[in-house]
């Protein structure tokens, strides 16, 4: 019988299978940021142990940094602790590190893309649980905690039992204005946030096939949403044209040789999934949450739910809790929603695509009265290509803040909070209680309804918008 | 690592689905660069509230965590772990996991044991009834005891063996050193590294 994707590229990285053990896999690529790495390299230095394998991790710094000032010294001792101890431990441990302030800096799933390093059938590993996002490539990639991040900057290995496989096929090709955004919100809301544990997802079909690579890597960012293990598209031609000529790229005929290699990495026809989702590409529409998870999500032209929507007494508990700390009404029509704040960023939705999609809708538009816009670019590299196009001065004419490289508002770690009650459009990815700050509300949506949702203050897409200039 | 085998200590009911990693542990405390010290970001939001379970002192010097389903969604931070172990807990007990934070509770030891919807729902309420009353984990047997309930919980065969072991993962790692090398020696040599001679 053939295999999935998901399966080839993982016997491809089994150092040593025993039965009654996980297999012990061999990792390609660790990345490393400030917030998950100090304890690790800290047992390192106890148990007095080296990195195995610098040449094959990367460390940037992201979570914690400001987006304002970030070419003076942070000004959080706490965080400029948390920054320097990595700073320290890479220059200790031999590790390459793009801190502050150099080229290569930015969100860590940002970076890896970028430079080349992620590419297809790799294994990848990051104390970050968005390491799902680099499964766009065709590589297995998740998120791990310090323990194992130690684990695989001592023996550059990971022992990890074998996941079951799924396909999401998504058939059809998304509507004018739907974004790679809707569709995983759709699928999350339709799966909700449990539906992918213990899975290595496979998103396939013509709606998968028609994605840009940050399309792609949108989608499978969010895989960790509805508790994937990890999300994976196979390679293709997009996926080698994205990866040719990046920095750390193959070349000549090592390029030849890997080119030859991807190719091979396809689900065989004859291979089983262990569970089959099919969802309609062309039914999609603009895609928001108005709970405290990415499953609890409607069309923007819907309103909000109401517990006794639900049968269920447990989603009906955790639906009247969503509301309440939402302050949402059931039944208000989404589009009513006043917001206060919209966050473009994140290594959701936060590439040089995702500006330039923001640019085009606020062009020759004005932030609304009492909201305020920060757009965040994913990378300094991000940063430089939308002030080399002018996306900079749109956003600006606009009436938005454009800031420096870092997770920012995604996570709320750095000053880049939301207040108590105060209420967000975000195109990141997690709507959690609190995460963008003590307090605040979180509706995540895509790009085109960030965008619109800054120009008229209340939830809304493009649609919506009268004509600019006219 | 510690050795695991049996706890006994106060059983804390949190009836809530969906407890993600940032309601364990919001961004904000994640600073630190220790293992230790995160308890007092433990559920930070939830402990200004008077009715949270673990403002009530019956509750407060709990070691077993009693949650809802899908315990521990959202990022990877360790931290959530260690939160919970630095305040005293060493077992959380719930329907289902996240797969990031169940497998950092193995590597920390901190036991989390997969139980029956409706068995979390019967310890609920008998702790609701008895509030300040014992539980028993017992990983040998993989059962846990709350008055009159015994149930078996699971937890994969690997994580248990360590966690009965107290064996760090990376020494038993290392003692494959050689399969290591041999793998490294067949990578084919158009794959990325981050440095260049
Ligand atoms: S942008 Fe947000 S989700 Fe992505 S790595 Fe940073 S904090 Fe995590």
């Amino acid at each position: 019988m053939g295999k999935t994707l998901a399966e080839k590229v993982w016997d491809e990285h089994v150092v040593r299978s025993t039965p009654g053990e996980p297999d012990l896999l061999y990792i390609d690529l660790h990345l490393i940021h400030e917030v998950t790495s100090p304890q690790a390299f800290d047992g390192l230095r106890l148990a007095g142990r080296p990195v195995r394998r610098p040449d094959l991790t990367l460390a940037t710094e992201d979570h914690n940094v400001p987006t304002l000032d970030w070419d003076k010294p942070i000004a959080d001792p706490v965080s400029k602790t948390q920054v320097d101890t990595l700073r320290k431990n890479a220059a200790e441990f031999g590790v390459r590190l793009h801190p502050l302030g150099d080229i290569e800096q930015g969100i860590v799933h940002v970076v890896g893309p970028q430079l080349g390093l992620t590419q297809p059938g790799m294994t990848i590993v990051c104390g970050d649980s968005h390491t799902s996002t680099h499964g766009a490539f065709g590589a297995i990639a998740f998120g791990i905690g310090t323990s194992e991040v130690e684990h695989v900057l001592a023996t550059q290995t990971l022992p990890q039992a074998k996941p079951k496989t799924m396909a999401v096929t998504v058939n059809g090709s998304l509507p004018e204005g739907v974004t790679a955004k809707d569709l995983v919100l759709t699928l999350i809301a339709h799966t909700g946030t449990g539906g992918g544990q213990g899975y290595i997802v496979e998103y396939r079909g013509q709606a998968i096939e028609e994605l840009s690579m940050e399309g792609r890597m949108t989608v499978c960012n969010m895989s960790i949403e509805w508790g994937a293990k990890a999300g994976m598209i196979a390679p293709d031609e997009t996926t080698f044209a994205y990866i040719k000529d990046k920095p750390e790229a193959p070349q000549g005929a090592d390029w030849d040789a890997a080119v030859a290699h991807w190719k091979t990495l396809v689900t065989d026809d004859d291979a089983s999934f262990d569970k089959e989702i099919v969802l309609d590409a062309a039914e999609m529409t603009p895609f928001v949450t108005w709970g405290t998870n990415p499953g609890q999500g409607v069309p923007l032209g819907a309103t909000v739910p109401s517990p006794d929507d639900y049968a269920d007494p447990t989603d009906r508990i955790a639906t009247e809790k969503a509301l309440e700390y939402m302050g949402l009404e059931a039944g208000t029509p989404m589009r009513e929603i006043k917001v206060d704040t919209v966050f473009v960023g994140s290594c959701t939705n936060g590439r040089i695509e995702d500006l330039r999609l923001a640019a085009q809708i606020l062009e020759r538009h004005h932030v609304a009265e009492g909201t305020r816009l920060l757009v965040v670019p994913g990378s300094v590299r991000v940063r430089m290509q939308a002030e080399a196009e002018g996306l900079d001065k749109v956003f600006i004419a606009a009436g938005a803040e454009w800031r420096g490289a870092g997770c920012s508002m995604c996570l709320g770690m750095n000053p880049d909070q939301l207040t108590p009650g105060e209420r967000s459009a975000s195109t990141s990815n997690r709507n959690f209680e609190g995460r963008q700050g003590k307090g605040g509300r979180t509706h995540l949506v895509s790009v085109p309804v960030a965008a619109a949702t800054a120009v008229r203050g209340t939830l809304s897409s493009p649609a919506d918008l009268v004509p600019a200039g006219v | 690592m510690e050795k695991f085998t049996t706890h006994t200590g106060v059983g804390v009911p949190l009836r809530r689905s969906n407890v993600d990693t940032d309601q364990i542990i919001p961004a904000v405390y994640l600073k630190r660069v220790t293992r230790t010290g995160f308890e007092d970001g433990l559920f930070a939001a939830w402990r200004n509230d008077p009715g949270f379970v673990l403002n009530n002192p019956a509750y407060s010097a709990g070691s077993v965590l009693v949650a809802g389903p899908d315990f521990g969604t959202g990022s990877s931070r360790e931290h959530a772990v260690w939160a919970l172990q630095n305040y005293g807990f060493k077992v959380v007990l719930s329907a289902r996991f996240a797969d990031i934070f169940r497998g950092n509770s193995g590597k920390a030891g901190l036991v989390a044991g997969q139980l029956e919807e409706s068995v979390v729902e019967q310890i609920w309420a008998y702790l609701e009834s008895n509030p300040g009353a014992e539980i028993t984990v017992d990983l040998e047997a993989r059962t846990v005891r709350a008055g009159d309930i015994e149930a078996t919980f699971e937890i994969d065969d690997y994580t248990r063996w360590r966690l009965l072991e107290g064996l760090d993962d990376i020494g038993i790692t290392l003692g494959h050193e050689a399969d290591i090398a041999a793998y490294e020696s067949s990578r084919p040599t158009w794959k990325p590294v981050t440095q260049h001679a």
